[in-house]
């Protein structure tokens, strides 16, 4: 019998308890690895690294303004600008109100906007189709797994935003790496401005590929630069920043999630400290008798912080493991929309490392107690 | 015969340790859960009670939202000239023409920027909202650059207080007025001269028209006629039942709370089982002299579960006491009609309450459910013998 063996047995004496236990930090581990992969995805991922590479233009005042297209070409004259594409929100009824058949849709040039998002994966054919097709729509593949559709089939599109209804064939599926970012449906904005006059030569927001990261913030200046006097003056940001912008205006999100992981660690450090006093107040007499066996007082603690590690870090891989499979789900089925949410290796690991500090903190004190008990009232200790 | 209480308190006194860590455990939970349900609340409160009952508001066909609304001049002219309408002491129609628009503002924590309401409304618009009262400066003046803000919004944003000038449009506006939103949707608007806004954003348009009938059965007529008009291409609505559609901003924060403490109260419940499992173990002896004493096994289950239940419900207390300070905290989030911030105040009504509490019960019956069948099952003479 080592001293492995033997921490092990005694993890799982009393096994309900061990697994109740188990199980309560499990669950709230996998709230912590959620809270902490939702962080991730907002403040750290920066995207696919085409992502880096692309800017957005939006009207200086608010998003619900317009800007004109003839500031494209101005735009593209900026040195270190390689594609410019106008995007319009048109924010189309499909079906119904209800939020699981709500899907964001955007006008564009469908020729140039596959320069932009240069990570899209579209077969060639599929392309051609669809850039000459007036009313035809490119349509991210996660978005047509959810809705079980397939190429040529119709969908019909109302508006509210805009007074008219638009009549689109699906004409091509794009692949992203993430399936977060294939969740929307872009189609020629030559059908809307053929359909809705004032809307003619409005743009809702121009997406930019610069040629290099460094010229990111010196373009962004340029753009915001040549349109500042201007009726319609603009603000351009990276794309990581303009998604950051939706998020802020939730409200103070990150102290939501910080507030929810502290309560959390806190709820764990409760239950794992409940049961570590259970099981070494039901040991009085085998802690006096192992001192007599000549274990010093350090041996002991280490003996039960190794347990309630041992049962700390089960539940920590139980919750990470959960949380992987929970956030897949997610993912799968296109109610983010947002790239980035998956759990990551470091996530799981500063999981892990949460657990086993749980562990040791909660195991610390009553060990402590037992440990320097004196051996002759142990041996009398009754239990 | 039942088993007293006093056994299952002096019971938990007894193992204080246990107790607290457990009830504590449960109290987080609870917390969680008010939290969502008070900020849920006071999203509510502000949706579902703003609105006069005698007004009624017209918008373009089709626009689920004042900010996709246009209705032209000669429609509001048309409409001004509708019966039903109310008059004013002038003997005017109580006819406003309005313009939504969303401007973005940073606000005053440094937590960045977001959009804000601005709704222009010509000086009609103060007798349509008689709820509406200033609390310092005075209402705009017609075709001068002045607002007026709501208290709430002059302390959320950065240079939105008496006095100050905020940017936008074209220039600056000095805000002349703080009112009282009174707990409604208007807390998180700005509201301006809607000539000088339309100057400002080049947009000759109306996004609504908001009227007041004489009395409620000409608000019902007139929402039909408006809604009706095949000239006019409008919806009309009172403005109770647009206010109310905005509620479903709180999805959201709906779906993630409920998913959150759901999975914390799975987590309590494994902790409260697992005490109340120690307990049972711990007091076997007793148990079974209990039950030689006479106690029946569905007595014991009863002692035991509602000793559970005690856990809960001090847990439950807890966590009402430490979630109090929250009450009336003033926030805001994104509302998805008008793609500005609302700003409401979260609310713990007796109804949060209860539910909080109802919530609690249900975590430590479900926990202590197990345990105490075990306890109520287990062999007498064995459990004798120890």
């Amino acid at each position: 019998m080592t001293l492995t063996q033997f921490v092990a047995k005694n993890t799982f004496r009393n096994r309900r308890r061990s697994i109740l236990t188990i199980i309560s930090i499990g669950v709230s581990l996998l709230l912590l690895t959620l809270m902490m992969t939702i962080w991730r995805a907002f403040y750290i991922d920066s995207g696919p690294p085409e992502s880096a590479l692309r800017l957005i233009t939006r009207h200086r005042v608010s998003l619900t303004f317009a800007l004109p297209m003839a500031y494209r070409e101005k735009i593209r004259a900026i040195p270190g600008v390689v594609n410019v594409a106008p995007e319009n929100w048109f924010g189309g009824r499909w079906k119904d109100d209800k939020p699981e058949n709500f899907f964001p849709q955007f006008g564009t040039d469908p020729e140039e906007i596959t320069k932009v998002y240069t990570e899209w994966k579209i077969p060639p054919d599929q392309f051609q189709a669809w850039i000459h097709d007036r009313t035809g729509a490119l349509v991210g593949r996660t978005l047509v797994n959810k809705h079980g559709w397939k190429l040529g089939d119709r969908v019909i599109l109302q508006g509210t935003i805009f007074p008219t209804n638009l009549e689109l064939t699906i004409r091509a599926i794009y692949d992203t790496d993430d399936p977060n970012a294939a969740s929307v449906m872009y189609f020629n904005q030559k059908y809307v401005y053929e359909s809705v006059k004032y809307m003619k030569d409005q743009v809702g927001v121009f997406a930019i590929r610069v040629d290099s990261p460094e010229a990111v913030s010196r373009v962004a200046r340029a753009v915001d630069d040549t349109f500042r006097n201007s009726p319609q003056p603009t603000k351009t940001e990276t794309e990581k920043a303009f998604g950051l912008s939706f998020i802020a205006m939730l409200g103070n999100v990150k102290a939501f999630i910080l507030g929810i992981s502290l309560a959390v660690v806190f709820a764990i450090l409760l239950v794992s400290a409940n049961t570590m006093a259970m099981s070494i107040r039901e040991r009085v007499r085998e802690v006096a008798v192992l001192k007599t066996l000549g274990f010093t007082r350090g041996g002991i603690l280490a003996l039960f912080v190794g347990e309630a590690m041992s049962l700390a870090l089960v539940g920590g891989i139980l919750g990470a493991l959960l949380a992987t499979f929970l956030v897949r789900a997610i993912a799968e089925s296109g109610q983010f929309f947002g790239p980035g949410l998956r759990v990551t290796f470091p996530t799981m690991l500063v999981a892990l490392v949460v657990a086993a500090f749980v562990g040791f903190a909660s195991a610390f004190l009553p060990s402590y107690r037992a440990s320097s008990l004196n051996i002759a009232e142990g041996l009398r200790h009754l239990g | 015969m039942a088993i007293p209480i006093s056994y299952n308190v002096r019971n938990l006194r007894l193992r204080l340790g246990a107790t607290v860590m457990t009830a504590l455990g449960i109290a987080l939970t609870v917390a969680i859960a008010i939290f969502i349900m008070a900020l849920l609340s006071g999203l509510q409160q502000a949706f579902m009670t703003t609105g006069n009952p005698l007004n009624v508001m017209a918008m373009r066909k089709g626009s689920d939202s004042e900010l996709s609304s246009i209705i032209s001049r000669e429609q509001f002219g048309v409409i001004k000239a509708l019966p039903g309408l109310a008059k004013n002491s002038q003997g005017d129609p109580l006819a406003s023409g309005e313009m939504m628009v969303a401007i973005v503002l940073p606000r005053s924590d440094g937590t960045g920027e977001t959009n804000v309401s601005v709704r222009g409304m010509s000086p009609v618009g103060f007798e349509l909202r008689p709820e509406i009262k200033l609390l310092e400066g005075r209402w705009f003046a017609a075709g001068q650059r002045e607002v007026v803000v709501s208290r709430s919004i002059s302390k959320r944003f950065a240079n939105a207080g008496m006095g100050n000038t905020l940017q936008f449009g074209k220039g600056s506006w000095t805000v002349v007025g703080i009112f009282d939103g009174a707990g409604t949707a208007h807390d998180s608007e700005i509201w301006a001269d809607v000539n000088q806004m339309v100057t400002d954003f080049d947009r000759p348009v109306f996004s609504s028209v908001v009227m007041q009938a004489s009395d409620a059965v000409a608000a019902d007529a007139l929402s039909n006629r408006l809604s009706d008009d095949q000239r006019l291409k409008l919806d009309g609505m009172s403005e109770n039942s647009y206010f109310a559609k905005q509620t479903k901003s709180g999805a959201a924060i709906k779906f993630v709370g409920t998913l959150v403490a759901i999975i914390m109260a799975i987590g309590s419940c494994f902790a409260a089982m697992n005490t109340m499992y120690a307990a049972v173990a711990y007091r076997g002896r007793e148990i079974a002299t209990l039950r030689v004493l006479g106690f029946s096994r569905p007595s014991i289950l009863t002692s035991f579960v509602l000793e559970a239940l005690l856990i809960s419900l001090v847990g439950g207390l807890v966590a009402v006491i430490l979630m109090l300070p929250f009450n009336g905290l003033t926030t805001g989030t994104s509302n998805q009609v008008t793609f500005s911030e609302v700003i409401f105040q979260m609310r713990m009504t007796p109804a949060v309450i209860a539910i909080a509490m109802m919530f609690a019960a249900i975590m430590g019956v479900l926990g202590g459910v197990a345990p105490a069948w075990h306890a109520a099952r287990q062999n007498i003479l064995a459990a004798l013998r120890g």
